[in-house]
């Protein structure tokens, strides 16, 4: 035994002088197997959705969306442990995209569909249904010692372009602004540049200003807006803490000036705000009817509010 | 007796072979630091090599970074980098290699034995502990005092990365000083030097490779920082264009990948690009490393007869 490790060092030993490459070599193919072991166990939990432990449910789409999706997932499968659903993002229109091939049940959209995408269903022989089942409203917030109380989608284009850089030119104090922005990964993040920056306009290629700072969550914002008297900073309706001031949004400088609630979020009032839909092909039956019931009602609801979204009642 | 002992001893062939076995074993272990290093720059050229094909060197080397828009310009992130890290430098060495020689050469003999190892609980304190303190405690003093319009600045940055370098450069500087032979004390004492030209002249001279050591340590701890960075320096990926820019937020190359990493859809231009990040961090703490080690190398050469003449 001794003899034979001997025998092993001792050929190592005889090549001390590649003995590095050689060594570097070796762990660099070890680190590739693993790699190669990683990748292939990812499909796994694909595969185990093919026992037939239950219905399944295959929703996809909308990345705001996404992890309310999951969150009724996870609450609706613990109660009804018969069904099974499976959630992915990917984004609206590749939800979408999906339900017009026929590969999941329920497509996630933060916007409606296109009359082209609803055209193309229909020569599949799909029939779109929309199901809105919550609403993403995102309020402005600054730090309640600041007097601005009112702002058009104008007046926040400019200010988070960076146009306008003071207070005092919006008829407040003589401060500096420090816009503060959720991170550009998030979809409130996209959500805001698209309809306030951009003021939904597709063409524009307006951005945030270079100084906005962009903090990891929403602690950061709420944090930062309610202790600096400069700040001013967005986030969803739900995020929203006692120690920040809501500003209230006009569409355009005549008016009316709304404050974020969800009363005025559902009746469409408030400016910045969207429905957030399901899709189905024709009206859902069965299982899939249960659940967007189950989603639609005072359970399902309790979630939206828990994640920073307005419920529909 | 003796021969009684004699007997036990293992024989001579069984030495050596203990000997072989305990050198090769060392070796390896030697060996695969450096193949770890190599493992990772393989890893991370890997996954970000795809960026050249994807990103136009261009826009790489522009100065915009908005990653969902398809500005993937790193040099905001570079120059956030070094800036926060030129600061935290600017602060901690001083203050470090001064509480050094106040520990190693004049603080008294109890004082010394409370203070040590009361600056090395400061190393143990989790970065994201120091981060919230950094947000709720420090930055607005910034604000208050130093007359930046948010708290959240490369300066909050620099400072805490400096308190974090600080037991790192502290306690290997020290090291360093007390390596110094008693002899070069005594022969300055002895020429009529005083106690701060001795530290100054003979004891800082003799210690410098062991002091650009704990130096260049406590760079790299504070330009790998993520999580304090990220809480306290507002991750606006500006450009600083003049002095000011300390007292404006900045985004560094740890905070950027550490924020967007988590929700990059995997092998997508982005997470290609954050992996370029990744190796320009590399590449960077690579060069300053090795501009420190030819530094020092040439001081050696040139100062060797310093202290003789």
């Amino acid at each position: 035994m001794v003899h034979s490790l001997q025998g092993v060092f001792c050929k190592s030993r005889t090549r001390t002088a590649t003995s590095p490459l050689w060594l570097l070599s070796l762990l660099f193919l070890l680190s590739l197997t693993s790699l190669g072991c990683a990748s292939a166990t990812a499909p796994t939990p694909a595969d185990s959705t093919a026992q037939p432990a239950g219905r399944l449910i295959q929703n996809k789409g909308s990345d705001t969306i996404v992890n309310l999706a999951l969150a009724w997932a996870e609450a609706y499968m613990s109660s009804h442990p018969g069904v099974r659903i499976s959630v992915t993002g990917g984004g609206s229109g590749t939800g979408i995209a999906a339900l017009i091939n026929g590969t999941v049940d329920i497509a996630n959209a933060s916007r409606s569909m296109k009359e082209k995408e609803i055209k193309n269903a229909q020569a599949r022989g799909i029939e779109p249904v929309e199901i809105t089942i919550a609403r993403d409203g995102i309020a402005v917030v600054v730090n309640p010692s600041n007097p601005i109380n009112e702002l058009t989608i104008d007046q926040l284009s400019d200010i988070y372009t960076g146009k306008i850089t003071n207070w005092k030119e919006l008829g407040g104090e003589d401060r500096p602004i420090v816009l503060t922005s959720r991170e550009s990964n998030s979809g409130t993040y996209v959500y805001f540049l698209e309809h306030v920056v951009r003021k939904g306009d597709k063409e524009s290629k307006l951005l945030f200003s270079p100084e906005a700072l962009l903090l990891p969550s929403s602690e950061g914002i709420s944090l930062e807006t309610s202790r600096n008297p400069n700040a001013i900073g967005y986030d969803g309706l739900g995020y929203v803490t006692a120690e920040q001031k809501t500003v209230r949004i006009a569409r355009t400088a005549a008016g009316p000036y709304v404050a974020p609630s969800i009363e005025t979020v559902n009746s469409g009032a408030y400016p910045i705000a969207r429905p957030l839909h399901m899709y189905t092909n024709g009206q859902p039956t069965g299982e899939i009817k249960a659940y967007l019931d189950w989603i639609l009602g005072d359970e399902g609801q309790a979630i939206v509010r828990q994640l920073g979204f307005v419920p529909l009642h | 007796m003796t021969t009684a002992s004699a007997s036990k001893e293992p024989s001579r062939a069984v030495v050596n072979w203990r000997e072989f076995a305990v050198e090769q074993i060392v070796r390896l272990l030697g060996l695969s630091a450096i193949a770890l290093v190599a493992l990772i720059f393989a890893f991370l050229l890997k996954e970000g090599a795809a960026t050249l094909q994807e990103v136009p060197l261009s826009n790489l080397a522009g100065t915009r970074w908005y990653p969902t828009f398809g500005y993937f310009g790193l040099v905001p992130l570079v120059m956030g980098s070094l800036l926060v890290t030129v600061g935290a430098v600017l602060i901690s060495v001083p203050l470090g290699v001064g509480v050094a020689i106040y520990l190693g050469e004049i603080a008294p003999e109890p004082l010394r034995d409370v203070l040590k190892p009361t600056i090395e609980v400061i190393a143990g304190i989790p970065s994201v502990v120091l981060g919230f303190i950094g947000v709720l405690a420090f930055s607005p003093l910034i604000r208050q005092y130093l007359g930046a319009p948010t708290g959240l600045t490369a300066i909050t940055g620099s400072v805490l990365l400096a308190y974090m370098a600080l037991p790192t450069i502290i306690s290997i500087a020290e090291d360093a000083m007390d390596a110094v032979p008693k002899s070069y004390r005594d022969a300055a004492y002895a020429l009529g030097a005083t106690e701060w030209q001795t530290i100054w002249r003979v004891v800082l001279p003799s210690a410098r490779s062991g002091i650009l050591i704990a130096i260049m340590l406590g760079v790299g701890r504070a330009i790998g920082e993520t999580m304090t960075v990220m809480m306290v320096t507002g991750n606006a990926a500006r450009i600083p264009t003049s002095l000011d820019a300390f007292l404006r937020p900045a985004r560094t190359m740890t905070a950027t990948i550490a924020a967007e990493m988590g929700e990059v859809a995997q092998g997508s231009t982005h997470y290609h690009v954050l992996f370029m990040v990744g190796i320009t961090l590399f590449v960077l703490t690579f060069l300053i490393n090795a501009f420190a080690a030819v530094a020092l190398f040439r001081s050696e050469r040139r100062g060797g007869g310093r202290l003789l003449s």
